[in-house]
């Protein structure tokens, strides 16, 4: 067939051309573009991290109770991390679900109640998860063993 | 202009089926939202452990079930997924050049991708699959 001799078109391929949507220029949408890069880097250790412990050693999330958490808790090590991933998954996810509603949903009245159901959901487990990642104290309830 | 004229049905009816990285984009996307949605249901099932022993112990308790356990499987391959193709973005936005190789690298972390899901695999179906004896 003469067609499998044509030379590949000049044009160059889409992925030399661009890929994603590309760097914002700059301002809000540059600092959230250069955010979720660095918290993505962080989440790569956090979150699969986290995952993966609980879900792979010892039976994985079988060995999950009250007792589990209060001995992890202990350490401020665990409580750290814990805390840091709460805040930079919650902020990275609800940018990231941010950026597909701009994408997909036209309507400036629908986007506006989008994003900001998404603000107040955010917030709202954001400032319980930290409440409860600092005050917890397990020996409320006895004694820890 | 031969072509044209050869044209079968399959031309026609075939689907549009694009460059890797628009599947890669998409599965982006929708491993990311999964997660999400179930980080909300998380933080709020954690927060129990601050009501005490008895509040969190139900909850926990809801894991001992193998559809639940089979869910799990479907967050940690998601939160893998998400991680290694999120990390293959940064590097590609941080280093522009490395575009022109974005076949390789691609295949290299699909490549990270499937063999970690081995072991993966391996240990949480057995998990769940231990839950189904007793």
């Amino acid at each position: 067939m003469a067609t499998t001799t044509t030379p590949r078109p000049t044009i160059p391929e889409p992925a030399e051309q661009a890929l994603g949507r590309g760097r914002p220029v700059g301002g809000f949408e540059l600092w959230t573009w250069l955010f979720m890069r660095i918290s993505g880097l962080l989440l790569l250790v956090l979150a699969l991290g986290h995952t993966l412990i609980m879900h792979l050693p010892d039976g994985g999330v079988s060995r999950i109770n009250f007792g589990f958490v209060a001995v992890r808790w202990e350490s401020p090590f665990w409580r750290t991390w814990d805390w840091m991933l709460l805040m930079l998954a919650l902020v990275h996810g609800i940018n990231g679900l941010r950026n597909i509603t701009l994408d997909y949903v036209r309507r400036p009245g629908w986007r506006f109640a989008l994003n900001m159901t998404y603000y107040v959901l955010g917030f709202t487990l954001l400032v319980l998860g930290t409440v409860i990642v600092v005050t917890f104290d397990p020996t409320k309830w006895g004694p820890v063993g | 202009m031969a072509s044209r004229s050869r044209k079968s049905k399959s031309d026609y009816g075939s689907i549009y089926k694009g460059h890797e990285g628009q599947w890669s984009w998409m599965l982006h996307r929708i491993t990311g939202v999964a997660v999400i949605l179930f980080l909300f249901a998380h933080v709020i099932d954690t927060a129990a452990v601050g009501w005490g022993p008895g509040a969190y112990n139900r909850i926990t308790a809801a894991y001992e079930n193998p559809i639940v356990r089979l869910l799990e499987y479907g967050l940690v391959v998601a939160v893998l997924y998400h991680s290694l193709n999120g990390l293959k973005i940064t590097l590609i936005d941080f280093f522009p050049r490395l575009v022109r190789r974005i076949r390789p690298i691609s295949i290299a972390f699909t490549a990270v991708f499937v063999l970690s899901l081995i072991p993966i695999t391996w240990i949480m179906l057995g998990q769940a699959w231990d839950l189904l004896q007793k």
